[in-house]
């Protein structure tokens, strides 16, 4: 029995899944959505990184770092604006999410 | 007999799958963090049976060191009655599990469907070199900072913006805070200080009010 590209790819298919459904099933709670968004992106890591294994070509690797990074750059940025947004607030609920004065 | 390698992938795929429904699915934020911990953790350990080593190791250190860390201060620190957000969860579940079920077809219709190019396999842009020649991260950082050198510094600006952003968002000046302003303590002279008022007698003086007095650098 061998591990092939499929499996690799239904993982990830698995987890994209599970991604969308989080954000459905917290929509109150912003913490919960950026995490999910997270597991969507290491979602689409594993694709990159499985295409780039049984290709045998760097790239996807490389491009995967990115994702990583701007991934990273995105949730300092997400808790940033959910720290000053519950500062003034005094709530992350999503619903009441509509204006950013400042 | 099932080998190693494959009762690895199926440990390590069940865990991440395991680890992302309990994310999604637990009541306390805190254990939805930790259960994401656990999710990069045997996601890395996926990345390690491809061979990808340099990104397995960086998952560990960027997303569990860093990411995780970061939800899980933020998620401590907000003062938050998270019963109040959890409310109502159930009755999103049907439209959630409806989208997720006709996107799970999709990925299994296009999954079926799929297959690759005729030359796929010889058009490689970097062709990996075998393992027993150079090991995965000398592999890659020949790539990175040769051919992929603008990117790679452009990820870094990305990371520079981002922290400034981040700085800057958060950053609050406190009132009623006493500083040191070192310039407005050079900047004060004896004259602002204090005066010589001729008394007469009987009379008094008047303290004239100069500019600068009465306030205390």
């Amino acid at each position: 029995m061998i591990i092939g590209l499929g499996h690799y790819l239904t993982v990830a298919a698995i987890l994209f899944v599970l991604g969308i459904v989080g954000i459905f099933l917290n929509r109150k709670n912003v913490i919960i959505i950026l995490m999910s968004v997270e597991l969507m992106l290491l979602a689409v890591n594993i694709n990159f990184v499985a295409f780039s294994s049984y290709l045998n070509d760097l790239v996807g690797q490389v491009f995967a770092m990115f994702v990583l990074t701007v991934a990273a750059a995105e949730a300092a940025i997400g808790l940033a604006i959910l720290v000053i947004y519950f500062r003034g607030r005094g709530t992350i609920a999503v619903e009441d999410i509509n204006q950013m004065k400042g | 007999m099932i080998s190693l390698p494959v009762l690895a992938f199926y440990l390590f795929a069940a865990a991440t799958i395991g680890a992302a429904v309990m994310v999604i699915s637990a009541k306390n934020p805190v254990h939805s963090v930790l259960w994401l911990i656990l999710a990069f953790f045997s996601a890395a350990g996926l990345f390690v049976l491809l061979g990808a080593e340099f990104l397995a190791m960086l998952l560990v250190i960027v997303y569990v060191g860093a990411v995780a860390v970061l939800f899980l201060f933020v998620v401590m620190m907000l003062n938050i009655n998270y019963e109040e957000l959890r409310e109502g969860a159930q009755s999103y579940l049907p439209i959630g599990g409806l989208v997720g079920v006709i996107l799970l077809i999709e990925l299994i219709m296009m999954g079926i469907s799929w297959q690759f190019g005729a030359d796929v396999t010889v058009n490689a842009a970097q062709p990996t070199p075998m393992l027993t020649e150079v090991q995965n991260t000398e592999a890659l950082g020949r790539v990175l900072y040769t051919d992929y050198i603008f990117i790679f510094q452009s990820a870094g600006l990305i990371l520079l913006v981002a922290m400034i952003g981040a700085i800057v968002l958060t950053h609050r000046t406190r009132s009623g805070v006493k500083r040191q302003s070192i310039a407005r303590q050079n900047a004060r002279r004896p004259e602002d200080a204090y005066g010589l008022v001729d008394a007469e007698v009987g009379a008094g003086a008047t303290i004239p009010t100069k500019k600068g007095q009465g306030e205390r650098p």
